[in-house]
């Protein structure tokens, strides 16, 4: 067993008071999974600082707590997320606010103007059963995280999204997640998104909470980019900081398929990002990159494994973090090339400013390769803000805490870049300036005001 | 007077560099400092902008009658000194139009003004694009991402041009410029001079001496002003290269 001893048994305990409510509200092939993903979280446990996607992490921090769990919202809590203003609403995008992983909209299942299907779990898995079948659970089966079989055994709602041969879709689509509750919960988050062939689809998760309490929320999503295939998905987190967060994102690539996925981390007590691309098509291409401004006490861990299967794809990974106050930022960049997977070309890129003594940052590059003819490299830094970049600010008038600001917004910015939807990308440099200000809460978006 | 420098001696971690400076710049004038590479040119300009990589360990200096080394640097430039770097430096991710705005705003608060207005700047920025003869498309970008070395030294005196000082000091300019370049670097710095504005050109070569006239040249050897003189001396050093002013020098 790779898992904390004792604190398992708090997770073990939830199944068993709920799982008949849990049954009751998902369909029945949803609840086939749940007894042999239990059983795989009973032997693996809560994954600890051994395990190789863990390592530098301190779940016990948010892990080692009696929470309770809420399946279906309660009305008042619905009334409190839907008055909730996401900082990346009034981008032109198709939204859903979900409330604790659950969707409570009347319409569960929608086709959209141009031709992509979204809604909830519970209907989905009726009207698209075979296709919903074919894929719900397949990429989400790692061997080496017990959190993600935990997520299968107790989840019970979430978005699909399906996206048919040849669609492309405009507006991005956005799924806004509200953690509300006046007690102190645990929760599953899950989506599925199903590309078909030659379609183009960005979507946008944005996680905030919005009472003062202690929650812990476990996130998994599975994607499947069909062949030529271009597929972006942005996550960015404002959660407060007694909130933990565990995100598992699958992304199976097919032929000739592009899949970014980008973790903008802003606030979160605990944020541990673990992303997967598994490149199974040839000439495939994966970008992972993440931005972590973080301060105070938090964790915050991004794990990115990319496999490649077969030969011609490429991959390109890039993190950066601004550290400040007492803040832990961890990279954990892993390149798994199979032996037959020539022509990979496989690159990765860390850099880190630290603000202050006591902030820490973990990173460790992870190559595996069983090919011969591949390009591969790897590189990290860490440390303080260049010298001569503020001085050569400061020496037209700009002064040091202003300087500073545009230094780790010039830093941030990379990343930034990289996101293909230009209103976004505007909308991020905002968001991440507000960040660097200090400027941005999660009270500051909100309309609900609770305190 | 707006500058006026006293026994100045400065130097780098354990490096004496600047061993006895004494220099007086008048509003109005144009000084030239000369001298062979490694003299101390740059870092007599890092003093006056107020590098902090640079220990000063004696002397004084005043600008416009202050202390100027109390003044932070972006206090310095606020107060009209700004410095065209010989080596000017990237900064990913920051766009001209950012940089320049806030630089701008800052000044302007300094002075008691409102910003400008978005459209007041870009006009301005427009206005001062064309008089510095700057590509149109280097505003768009990040501050020096990707500029060739003379795009780089155009953008120093675009962003002086921006910032109007009363004490320019330019720090080898000239290097690195086609004489193309040289002519519009030149024609900026030119067009810029107002009656109560001063300029220090450091300078290798008499080349930019050609489009920019000064009224005294020195020479700076070893650390120390070793000669200074009318525009005639940059005539002379450009006739018979350095070498003279090192046995005269040795000699003495
Ligand atoms: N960062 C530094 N550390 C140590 N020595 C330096 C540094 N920068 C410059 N120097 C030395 O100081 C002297 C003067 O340099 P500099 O002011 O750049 O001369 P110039 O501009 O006249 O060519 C040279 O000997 C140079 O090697
Ligand atoms: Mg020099």
């Amino acid at each position: 067993m790779n898992g904390q001893v004792g604190i398992v048994d708090r997770y073990l305990d939830l199944f068993d008071k709920n799982i008949g409510k849990i049954m009751d509200s998902s369909s029945p092939y949803i609840n086939s999974l749940r007894e042999p993903a239990y059983q795989t979280f009973r032997r693996m446990g809560i994954p600890d600082k051994k395990n190789e996607n863990y390592k530098f992490a301190d779940l016990a921090l948010f892990f080692d707590f009696d929470y309770k769990t809420r399946l279906v919202p309660g009305k008042s809590d619905i009334e409190e997320a839907k008055n909730f203003q996401c900082g990346v609403a009034d981008l032109e995008t198709q939204g859903m606010i979900l409330v604790n992983g659950y969707y409570p909209y009347a319409d569960k299942l929608k086709q959209l103007p141009d031709g992509v299907w979204t809604g909830s779990f519970r209907e989905a898995s009726s009207q698209f059963g075979s296709l919903f079948e074919e894929h719900y659970g397949k990429y989400a089966n790692t061997e080496s995280d017990g959190l993600v079989h935990l997520n299968t055994a107790m989840a019970t709602d979430g978005i699909f999204t399906y996206v048919p041969d040849g669609t492309v879709c405009e507006k991005p689509i956005q799924i806004v997640n509200i953690v509300q509750s006046d007690e102190d919960i645990f929760n599953q988050h899950r989506n599925l998104i199903v590309l078909g062939k030659n379609v183009q689809m960005t979507m946008i998760i944005c996680d905030h909470t919005l009472s003062p309490r202690k929650f812990l929320t476990n996130a998994v999503t599975e994607v499947v980019v069909g062949e030529n295939s271009i597929f972006n998905i942005i996550r960015v987190q404002n959660e407060h900081n007694y909130s933990g967060k565990i995100t598992h994102t699958f992304i199976n690539q097919e032929k000739n398929s592009f899949a970014s996925s980008n973790n903008i981390i802003l606030h979160g007590g605990l944020v541990w990002n673990n992303t997967y691309h598994y490149l199974v098509g040839e000439g495939a291409e994966a970008k992972s990159n993440g931005l972590y401004l973080i301060d105070k006490f938090q964790h915050v861990g991004n794990y990115v494994s990319i496999d490649h299967f077969v030969p011609n794809c490429t991959s390109n990974q890039l993190f950066k973090g601004v550290i400040d106050e007492m803040a832990t930022g961890v990279f954990n960049g892993r390149i798994y090339v199979h032996p037959d997977a020539q022509k990979t070309a496989a690159f990765q890129r860390n850099n880190n400013i630290l603000l202050t003594d006591d902030a820490k940052v973990f990173t460790k590059p992870h190559l595996e390769i069983y090919a011969d003819d591949v390009k591969c490299s790897h590189g990290a830094t860490v440390g303080q803000p260049d010298n001569d970049i503020m001085f050569y600010l400061r020496s037209r008038g700009i002064d040091q805490r202003e300087a500073k600001l545009m230094l780790m917004f010039g830093f941030a910015h990379e990343v930034i870049q990289e996101i293909g939807v230009k209103a976004l990308r505007e909308r991020l440099d905002d968001l991440v300036m507000q960040r660097l200000r200090g400027e941005l809460s999660r009270c500051a978006n909100c309309v609900v005001k609770c305190y | 007077m707006i500058l006026k420098i006293n026994n100045l001696h400065a130097g780098i971690g354990e490096k004496t560099i600047l061993k006895g400076i004494n220099l007086e710049v008048r509003t109005g004038e144009v000084h030239a400092i000369m001298g062979p590479n490694g003299s101390g040119k740059s870092t007599l300009a890092s003093v006056l902008a107020g590098r902090e990589t640079v220990t000063v360990t004696e002397g004084e200096i005043f600008y416009n009658g202050k202390n100027l080394l109390e003044m932070s640097p972006e206090e310095r430039s606020k107060e009209g000194l700004f410095l065209g770097f010989q080596y000017p430096i990237e900064i990913p991710g920051v766009s001209m139009v950012a940089f320049m705005k806030a630089a701008v705003n800052e000044h302007r608060k300094y002075r008691g003004l409102e910003p400008l207005s978005a459209s007041d700047f870009l006009k301005l920025m427009r206005e001062k694009k064309e008089l510095v003869g700057i590509d149109s498309k280097l505003a768009n970008r990040s501050v020096n991402e990707g500029f060739s070395g003379g795009e780089k030294k155009k953008n120093e005196i675009f962003q002086m041009a921006m910032l109007e000082p009363k004490l320019s000091i330019l720090d080898e300019t000239d290097s690195g410029l086609d004489i193309d370049a040289l002519r519009i670097v030149a024609n900026g710095v030119n067009k810029l001079k107002r009656p109560d504005s001063s300029s220090i050109v450091i300078t290798h070569y008499q080349r930019l001496l050609d489009y920019i006239v000064p009224d005294i040249v020195h020479v700076l050897y070893d650390g120390r002003i070793v000669k200074t003189s009318g525009k005639e001396l940059a005539l002379e050093l450009e006739e018979k290269g350095y070498n003279w002013i090192q046995k005269e020098v040795n000699q003495n």
